[in-house]
């Protein structure tokens, strides 16, 4: 879901970027209480590991495909803000190596994917490990939930920028149905792969998982 | 502690291989049917409106190593430069960001 050059007018482009630029300073800012001598190295790998897997295409329906996201595997590894800035490295790297999501569209990518992907994904882990059995195999499965969420609602991020700025033509209704049920049948890959790699990292070294191991702090400070 | 902490440098270095892997070797395989956006643009007919990156001449630009025929190559070099440096710059920034606190 990297939107190209051209979709959004520079004006909503550079208005989004600047609201991208604001969400990465305070995760910046913010990541310290996230990232130690000791898991600065996974916050570094998630980040690898989501640009490797943003190259795996699933089909979901006749011509279509999906990739992950990222938003909320990442935040459930190594928490919202150092999440972030994982997301907006693996963006930016796309945009500058691989020509993948346009130059003046940075900003709109950064605002979808590593701000309101992150954050939707936060708000629904939270309220998931509240209402699940506090046991670790309800992580995954808050995680991918949390996922699942995600993906539609960064579309429809998209179909705010289109309704605010959009190029093109087709009534902002017919693009936000379009955008969000495309992105409800992409959200189940993102679901699976989520809860895969998170039951599995879990399974090995669930002291690295934040989700898991600072679920206290992640329920306390920020509510 | 000891052999806490070289498990720890093991399971660094299998995830770091895992994305190497899937980067470099599965990527091939991966659908190559446009994505839910652009989909919806060309279904929608705002995918005309999309202007090329100013790096679309990149020597990298869509996953592909320039100039290299076979398509398995192209993508798994892409993959693994793709890889190698989301890892200097992540792995650096994160170092940064840990030494500031």
């Amino acid at each position: 879901m990297h939107i190209p050059d051209g979709f959004i007018d520079i004006p909503t482009s550079a208005a989004f970027g600047t609201l991208a630029l604001a969400g990465t300073a305070i995760a910046l800012k913010k990541a310290k209480t996230e990232v130690d001598d000791r898991t600065a190295p996974m916050a570094g790998l998630t980040a690898v590991f989501i640009f490797a897997v943003q190259m795996l295409n699933f089909p979901v329906a006749a011509g279509t495909s999906g990739h992950l996201l990222g938003g909320a595997l990442a935040m459930v590894l190594v928490g919202p803000y150092a999440a972030s800035l994982a997301i907006t490295v693996v963006l930016g790297v796309q945009a500058l190596l691989f020509a993948d999501g346009g130059l003046t569209a940075l900003g709109l990518n950064v605002f979808n994917l590593s701000v309101i992907a992150v954050l939707v994904s936060f708000l629904v882990f939270k309220l998931m490990v509240k209402l699940l059995p506090k046991i670790k195999s309800a992580i995954p499965l808050a995680a991918g939930i949390a996922a699942f969420v995600s993906v539609p609602i960064s579309a429809s991020a998209f179909t705010l920028q289109y309704a605010i700025g959009g190029n093109g033509t087709a009534p902002v209704e017919t693009v936000f149905i379009a955008m969000f049920s495309t992105h409800l049948l992409i959200g189940i890959g993102e679901a699976v792969i989520t809860m895969l790699t998170v039951s599995a990292i879990l399974a090995s070294r669930s002291d690295l998982v934040y989700g898991w191991s600072r679920k206290e702090v992640a329920l306390e400070i920020r509510s | 502690m000891n052999q806490n902490k070289s498990n720890l440098k093991k399971f660094y270095l299998l995830f770091f291989i895992a994305a190497l892997s899937l980067a470099g070797g599965l990527s091939f395989y991966a659908s190559s049917s446009p994505d839910g956006l652009e989909k919806v643009a060309e279904d929608e007919g705002f995918l005309e409106s999309a202007e090329d990156s100013a790096l679309s001449n990149s020597p990298l630009a869509d996953y592909g190593l320039a100039g290299l025929d076979s398509e398995r190559l192209s993508v798994g070099i892409a993959g693994v430069i793709g890889v190698v440096v989301t890892a200097i710059i992540a792995l650096a920034l994160f170092t940064l960001i840990k030494k500031r606190s």
